[in-house]
């Protein structure tokens, strides 16, 4: 076997057509949560589980990860778990911000006020 | 798969191992660590990820400024809404501009698919069809840029809400314009390529001066389905949420 047969990826037509048509369907599913105003937590797990198999399928297939090597999946996916730890620690410092803002920015009360079981 | 000898530079045979041990088989190796690609296309997918923490920091900020800010944000469903036929429809030009850039990564899987099949005539015509969903997608984004700015929104402020809203949105819907038009551009480099038949006669391009055959399809499609991909996100995250 030549190494270009080897590299090259051949995968039957329909698999496009089949993750082109589940792309559709997903994104109207997603505008929908928009269209019917769905709102709170449904909203949003609705559109980050929509956004995530999205995601899946386009870098599975279309960018052909799944039929890779291991090895270069593992090279490109792992880096991504220290964006986790940004937005985590982000998310964290923003509503620590957002706080400080609420107390003393214009209007605020000045005073730290602690809730029973919360911190706002 | 297991045990299937693939040929190194040199002409010795390697044992390709599968799972984990694959993983350190590979990269511990003492040739290339990423078998089975081409090196085009394993430095296609490193510059992704490097791209990919680009747009992150972007997706981070904004998310950062939004929790953080005590005015209300401008409700994206509202702000993105267009009158059409007489219908007020929320969000509806971003819809379509989703709709749009998926089938442009639909047509060029294909295309990558009939490039490894010596298929010229399907490679152009799917590369060109790509690169003019790409162009609407750029023009819409234009039109998009125009209603916002007569509106009065800017970097600095908009009559709707929070003052970042303006910043988070040029910055990353232009960053994000400016890869789906670099996109474009270089669709239909490849696509003459393909035409002319270079790939098959393994012809130096003028950019890079490399020899490259069908794989450099498949490194064209890496990067378009990559923009897609971060329109999932920005869609996801900027105009739903």
């Amino acid at each position: 076997m030549s190494e270009a047969q080897v590299e090259a990826q051949q995968h039957p037509i329909a698999i496009y057509f089949w993750v082109w048509g589940l792309l559709f369907v997903l994104s109207t599913m997603s505008y929908m949560v928009d269209y019917l105003q769905f709102q709170g937590l449904l909203r949003w797990s609705l559109i980050i589980i929509f956004m995530f198999l999205k995601a899946g399928f386009i870098v599975a297939v279309f960018m052909h990860l799944y039929y890779e090597r291991l090895a270069l999946a593992c090279a490109l996916l792992i880096p991504i778990g220290a964006l986790l730890v940004l937005i985590g620690l982000m998310s964290f410092e923003a509503g620590n911000t957002n706080m400080t803002r609420d107390i003393y920015l214009d209007g605020g009360s000045g005073i730290l006020v602690m809730e029973e079981g919360t911190i706002h | 798969m297991a045990n299937e000898a693939v040929v190194d530079d040199t002409g010795r045979s390697i044992a390709m191992v599968e799972g984990l041990q694959g993983v350190v088989a590979d990269w511990s190796s003492d040739q290339r660590a990423f078998k089975r690609v081409p090196w085009g296309k394993a430095m296609m997918w490193i510059f992704l990820l490097s791209d990919t923490f680009i747009f992150a920091c972007f997706l981070t900020s904004y998310m950062m400024v939004r929790i953080s800010t005590t005015v209300p944000w401008p409700n994206p469903s509202e702000v993105f809404a267009l009158t059409l036929f007489g219908h007020h429809i929320p969000l509806i030009l971003i819809a379509i501009m989703t709709f749009i850039l998926i089938s442009s990564s639909g047509t060029m899987a294909m295309a990558v698919k009939f490039g490894y099949e010596r298929n010229r005539k399907m490679t152009t015509i799917l590369l060109i069809v790509t690169a003019m969903f790409g162009a609407s997608f750029v023009g819409m984004q234009a039109f998009e840029w125009t209603k916002l700015i007569e509106e009065g929104v800017r970097p600095w402020g908009n009559p709707m809400g929070a003052a970042q809203f303006g910043a988070c949105f040029f910055m990353i819907t232009g960053f994000h314009g400016t890869h789906v038009t670099i996109g474009v551009i270089f669709l239909l480099i490849v696509a003459r390529k393909v035409w002319k038949g270079h790939l098959d006669d393994m012809k130096p391009g003028f950019f890079t001066s490399r020899r490259g055959g069908y794989e450099v399809v498949e490194i064209m499609g890496l990067y378009w389905h990559f923009v897609d991909l971060v329109w999932v996100f920005i869609f996801a995250l900027f105009y739903l949420w």
